[in-house]
Order: C-alpha cells, then sequence, then structure tokens
C-alpha cells in the first residue's frame, strides 16, 4: 500500500472522522426536516456562528485536557475578559477595536498564567486549582460588574460587524476560529512543544525521567487556554454587543464536553484539537436541530449527556481494541524472529 | 544516631540493641489538634466568633436558622462525597441529581401521591443514577470526572425535559412546614437531626469499619488495595449509589423548603460541595481526609457568606473568597510539606554523612 492510500485510510478510520459524520448526519436529519437549517441565509449563518466562540475555548482545553490537567475556569475567563472588553470601550470610545482583541488575548493569557503557575509550582491537581479560579474569577467579575451592563450602543459598530457580518457567505467569526483552530492543529502535530504536551500527558511521570520541560508545558497549556478564553470573550462582545456579570457562565462544561466527544480523553495524551473542534460543531448544533427533528428542546441537555457518555465509553472500547490488536502484533512478530533464528 | 547506623564498626562483644519503636511519631494532643482538619474548625471558630463580635444581628436564633438551612444540601451530600473522593474518584452529577429528585418529586405529588412516597421513588431514581455512574466507572474503567460530567448533563437534561420550564409549587403544607421547623426555641432547623443522624452513621462507617478502611486504601493505591482483598469495584459503585440516593434526599429537602419543582433547581451545587469537601481537607489525590474537616468546611463557607451578607458586603463577593479559600488552602498543604522536606533534609544528610 503506497503513503497517499494509507494516510487516506487513516483518516477515514480516525476518531474524529466518527464524530464529523455524526455531524453530518445532524445536519442532514435537520435538512430533510426543514431545508432552511441549511438552505437558507440564516440558518447557513446560525449553522456556522453558534458554534465559532465554544470551537475557540475548546480548542484551548483540549490542549490543557492533552497534557493531563483539566482547566475548569474558561467560563469565568470569558466572562471576565468580556467585560473588561465592554469597560474599555465605554472608557475609551475612541480606542480601535482591533486592539481589544490584543488586550482579550493578553489579559485571558494573564489569567491563564496564574492557573498554570498554580498548577505547575503547588504540586496540586488542575481541578482544584481551576475550580478555585472558577470561583475567584467569576467573583471578580460579579463584584466589578453589580448589576451593571453594557448595552449594544456603547461597542463599536466595527467589532459588531466582526461578530455578525459574513465574508463570501462565511461569518467572519467562523474565519477567525478556524485560523485559530488550523494554528493549534499545526502546532500540536509539527512542533516539538506540542509533541511534547502529549508526551507529557500520556505519561508524566516518565516525560520528566526523560527530561521533558513538564512544568514549562502545562504553563504554557494553561497561558494559551486563558488566551484562548480571553479571545473567546472579546468575540462573545463583538456578536452579543450586550453584557452582564453571567457572560459565559456554565462555559467551562461545554468545553470539556466539546473535547470530550471530541476524541480528547479526558485522561491525557491523545485526541485532536480539530476533533474538540468538530464537538463544539456536533454540541452546538444539535441544539439547534432538536426543535427542527420535533424534540423539545427542553431534551437537548440530555442528548449532550448520552453523548457524552457515548463518546467516552466508545473511546474506551477503541482504545482496548487496540491495545489488543498491539499485543497480537507483537507476539507474531516475536514468533516470527524466533523462527528465522531457527 | 550514630548507634543504630554504624552497625559495621561495633565491637561484637556488646549485646544487640533491641530497638524499641513509640507506637506514633507525635504525641497524642499533636496528632489530634495539628491537622488539616483542626486548621478548618480553627478558622470556623474565629469566624463565628469575630462575627458574633462584630456583627450585633450574627449571634441570633433567625440567623443560625437560615444560615443552617442553606447548607443543609451541601452538608447532606458532602457526606458521601468525601468517601468518594477519598477513594479517588469524584461525583460531579450530584447538583443535577437534586434538580431531577426536586423533579420527580414535584411531578408526583403533582399527580395525587404522598410526600413519603414521592420521596422515596425520587431517592430510589438517585440511587439508579448512582448505579449507572458507578457501573460506567468499575466495568469500562473510565474515569470518574468523564462518566459524571456526561450524567451531570444527562440527569440535569432529563430534570428540565420532564418538566420544561414550568414550575411545581403546590406542596403539602405540613411538609413545606416540617422542612423548615425548628427544635423549640433554639433555631436550630429540625431538619438538623436527620442530618445529625446520618452524620453518625457515616463517621461509623468511614472511620470504624473495615469498609472504611477499604475506602482509604482504595485510594492510595487501588491495586494494593485489590491484592490486601478489598472489594475495589463493589466499593466504589456502593459509594456512588450512596451519592446519588444522598443527593436526591437533599433534593426532596430542596424541593420542600423552596416549595418549588423545578428543573434547574440548584444547578451548580457540585463545585459548591466540591469545595466544601476540598477545602475541610480531603485530598484529591485520594486516600485522605475526615468528616469533622469536611463538615467544618462546609460551615466555614456557609458561616462566612451569611456574615459577609449581614455586614453589608455584596454577596457575591463571598466567590472570590471561596475561590480564594480553596486555592489558598490546598497550596497551603503543598507549602507546608516543602517546607517540611527543606528543615528534613539538611538533618538527614548530616546522618549520613
Amino acid at each position: 500500500m503506497n503513503s497517499a492510500a494509507s494516510r487516506v485510510l487513516g483518516v477515514l478510520r480516525s476518531r474524529e472522522m466518527g464524530i464529523l459524520l455524526a455531524f453530518l448526519l445532524v445536519v442532514v436529519l435537520g435538512t430533510l426536516k426543514n431545508p432552511s437549517f441549511v438552505f437558507s441565509k440564516d440558518g447557513w449563518h446560525d449553522l456556522l456562528i453558534t458554534p465559532s466562540i465554544l470551537l475557540v475555548v475548546a480548542v484551548g482545553q483540549a490542549i490543557v485536557i492533552i497534557t493531563r490537567n483539566v482547566d475548569l475556569s474558561v467560563g469565568s475567563m470569558l466572562g471576565l475578559t468580556a467585560y473588561l472588553a465592554g469597560t474599555i470601550f465605554v472608557k475609551y470610545p475612541s480606542i480601535p477595536w482591533q486592539l481589544v482583541f490584543l488586550i482579550g488575548l493578553a489579559f485571558g493569557g494573564f489569567l491563564g498564567l496564574i492557573n498554570g503557575a498554580l498548577v505547575g509550582y503547588g504540586k496540586v491537581p488542575a481541578m482544584v486549582i481551576t475550580l478555585g479560579t472558577l470561583y475567584a474569577y467569576r467573583g471578580i467579575n460579579v463584584a466589578w460588574t453589580g448589576s451593571n451592563r453594557i448595552n449594544a450602543d456603547q461597542i463599536p459598530q466595527g467589532l459588531q460587524a466582526v461578530g455578525n457580518n459574513s465574508i463570501l457567505g462565511i461569518p467572519i467569526l467562523t474565519i477567525i476560529a478556524l485560523v485559530i483552530l488550523l494554528v493549534a492543529a499545526w502546532y500540536m502535530r509539527n512542533m516539538r512543544s506540542g509533541r511534547e504536551m502529549y508526551a507529557i500527558g500520556s505519561d508524566p511521570d516518565a516525560a520528566e525521567l526523560y527530561g521533558l520541560a513538564k512544568r514549562r508545558r502545562v504553563i504554557t497549556a494553561f497561558v494559551v487556554s486563558g488566551a484562548m478564553s480571553g479571545l473567546a470573550g472579546v468575540l462573545y462582545t463583538a456578536r452579543y454587543a450586550t453584557i452582564n456579570s453571567q457572560a459565559g457562565y456554565g462555559f467551562e462544561l461545554d468545553a470539556i464536553g466539546a473535547a470530550v466527544i471530541g476524541g480528547v480523553a479526558i485522561v491525557g495524551g491523545s485526541g485532536t484539537v480539530v476533533g474538540a473542534a468538530i464537538g463544539a460543531f456536533l454540541l452546538y448544533t444539535i441544539n439547534r436541530a432538536l426543535p427542527v427533528i420535533g424534540i423539545p428542546d427542553f431534551w437537548q441537555k440530555a442528548v449532550v449527556g448520552a453523548l457524552i457518555l457515548g463518546a467516552i465509553v466508545l473511546d474506551r472500547v477503541l482504545a482496548v481494541r487496540q491495545s489488543r490488536k498491539l499485543r497480537e502484533t507483537k507476539v507474531e512478530t516475536t514468533n516470527e524472529t524466533k523462527e528465522v533464528a531457527a | 544516631m550514630s548507634t543504630t547506623t554504624n552497625t559495621a564498626t561495633k565491637p561484637p562483644a556488646q549485646p544487640p540493641v533491641v530497638k524499641t519503636y513509640s507506637d506514633y511519631g507525635r504525641p497524642l494532643w499533636r496528632r489530634i489538634l495539628l491537622t488539616r482538619e483542626m486548621a478548618i474548625v480553627a478558622l470556623l471558630v474565629a469566624v463565628l466568633v469575630v462575627a458574633s463580635i462584630q456583627l450585633p444581628r450574627f449571634a441570633t436564633p433567625l440567623t443560625m436558622t437560615n444560615l443552617l438551612l442553606d447548607v443543609t444540601p451541601i452538608l447532606l451530600i458532602s457526606l458521601t462525597m468525601a468517601p468518594i473522593m477519598i477513594t479517588g474518584d469524584i461525583d460531579l452529577s450530584v447538583g443535577s441529581m437534586v434538580g431531577l429528585s426536586s423533579v420527580v418529586v414535584g411531578l408526583l405529588t403533582h399527580s395525587g401521591w404522598s410526600i413519603p412516597s414521592a420521596g422515596l421513588v425520587a431517592i430510589l431514581v438517585g440511587a439508579v443514577g448512582g448505579v449507572v455512574n458507578g457501573l460506567l466507572v468499575t466495568r469500562f474503567g473510565l474515569p470518574a470526572l468523564a462518566v459524571t460530567i456526561g450524567t451531570l448533563a444527562l440527569y440535569r437534561g432529563l430534570a428540565i425535559g420532564l418538566l420544561g420550564t414550568t414550575a411545581i409549587t403546590g406542596f403539602p403544607r405540613y411538609w413545606t412546614q416540617l422542612a423548615k421547623s425548628k427544635i423549640g426555641d433554639t433555631g436550630v432547623p429540625a431538619v438538623m437531626i436527620l442530618f445529625a443522624v446520618l452524620l453518625a452513621v457515616f463517621v461509623v462507617i468511614l472511620h470504624f469499619t473495615s469498609f472504611g478502611r477499604g475506602v482509604y486504601a482504595i485510594g492510595l493505591s487501588k491495586d494494593a488495595a485489590a491484592f490486601s482483598g478489598i472489594h475495589v469495584a463493589r466499593t466504589r459503585v456502593i459509594l456512588f449509589v450512596l451519592s446519588g440516593a444522598m443527593s436526591a434526599l437533599a433534593g426532596v429537602f430542596y424541593t420542600l423548603r423552596f416549595t418549588s419543582s423545578r428543573g434547574d433547581n440548584a444547578t451548580g451545587l457540585e463545585l459548591a460541595v466540591i469545595a466544601a469537601v476540598v477545602l475541610g481537607g480531603v485530598s484529591v489525590f485520594g486516600g485522605r481526609g475526615a468528616l469533622h474537616g469536611v463538615v467544618a468546611g462546609v460551615l466555614l463557607i456557609g458561616a462566612l457568606s451569611n456574615a459577609l451578607r449581614l455586614a453589608g458586603v455584596t454577596s457575591d463577593v463571598i466567590n472570590i473568597i471561596t475561590g480564594v479559600l480553596l486555592v489558598g488552602s490546598v497550596i497551603a498543604g503543598s507549602l507546608l510539606q516543602w517546607i517540611q522536606s527543606r528543615r528534613v533534609r539538611p538533618a538527614t544528610t548530616a546522618a549520613s554523612a
């Protein structure tokens, strides 16, 4: 078999393909019931734009999970950055809105750095640290915002255009999300530090013995997750233009759900950001498809739960089968070498 | 020191040194008082004292009633969350189970069931939910974190799906009053009797039975526990079932106290429970923790938020304090360990040199 064919086969057999098929199935079912689900201007726009913000956060989350950590504070970081962005526009209406993207990235990265430093130096599980910062960041947000709210007329038109307009039929928000996805996927696949994150996630002790800079990589993962949440906060501002203290509340579970559905194993070391991105699309498209298919959207969350459970059980079954296959080939090859020796 | 380490240089004629070991490395008072749990208890007492002096309305029966009623669901669930976390697992689905149980009670009462029978069915539903969690974790070997994130969505989804966005509010007055009733004039809610009984049961189970020792052993090493004859899978499933049933019980109480059955009741409660349990000294790595610390952790967060609210601080600042307390308490543990290792290391190197 030549390499091109085997690569195609590899893509077809990959874990991401299954999620992609599930996503397409949902889209087809929705479209069969109501063609405007995809084939209308609004339907197409919603299909692409709804998961975009989640996609950005899920990419960061996937990277953290790959290093065998978890970031529960993403929703709080998103909310805090969104309100910061809004406040900047209120205080300095003349500030170029492009600059706020950088501020959001930097501020989110700083919040992520706090998480990462506490995890890296505190030797405490990420779950506890980020549960703590989930509360702390949200608390700062609520204390700062109070019952205040930032409204659409305070957000520059240029930014709102980014949040709602399209280029060549593709929402700008989706383009931003996909660019980030491509960069992250390339980094995790090809860069040495990206591969080291997989190594750290699959066996932290071995990675450390091997001499990998475990602490630095873990901190990097948290900074990336924070920066992505910060960027998502600015995107949130762009899209909704109304921000109160509850922006992004509960987002952490959607982000972890998207990553897990997309095949990022919660024990670290496997999965891809592309999978997490498709997971984000699947998660939010099911949301929109259920009422179209005729199931009251109250049941959406139950379906999501069943989906997460199905995904992790499937992952486990595949992993068991894979390790059995590896063991069998190992036995075969050792037998062969024995025959050769004889 | 030198008599024990340098055996080779000893003159052979000398009779062998009989080493005696004391039963414990530290005296009793240090073992009881200098613990993580006692630090939390002390902090709780400090908060109570300061709040009582500074805030004239804090040390009143009314405040105490509300404080205890507010934390009752967390207190109840922490009793089962603590052993689950001591085995190294976690149950994120408890808040959703409170919601599902609330909806079940609401729907059954609405269709003419009595509160006790509806409550029993709800607790049964909770136990079944726990079985699902437990079997997915043990049979498929899946991480509890992933499984219970899934069932968090699933159980909440069932609750919202069953009831939609409506709320059921008509409950028998006798039961809603009972949920809020107090013991005499003390201001202590009657539901605390139920909690005290359950606390006693769980203290005995966790700290004075072989099952309880097994829980700690599993948290320290699952393999070692299995080799020493502990039914690892069975223990874990039992704990998840207890957790589901306890969450459902908390859901029944929640429904009666607020006289309202809604699909989104107690959203996010799981994080409050876990925060309190971790604050109370249960290690997230498993194998360590005690119930008096856990109860103190729950009460500490409750008392702080209540005191701050009375002091006129916006009730939301408590989020910051919960977070900082949580992070601070675990970091303090690591820091202490680090300092101790720094103090011990020079001594040992000197001895071996």
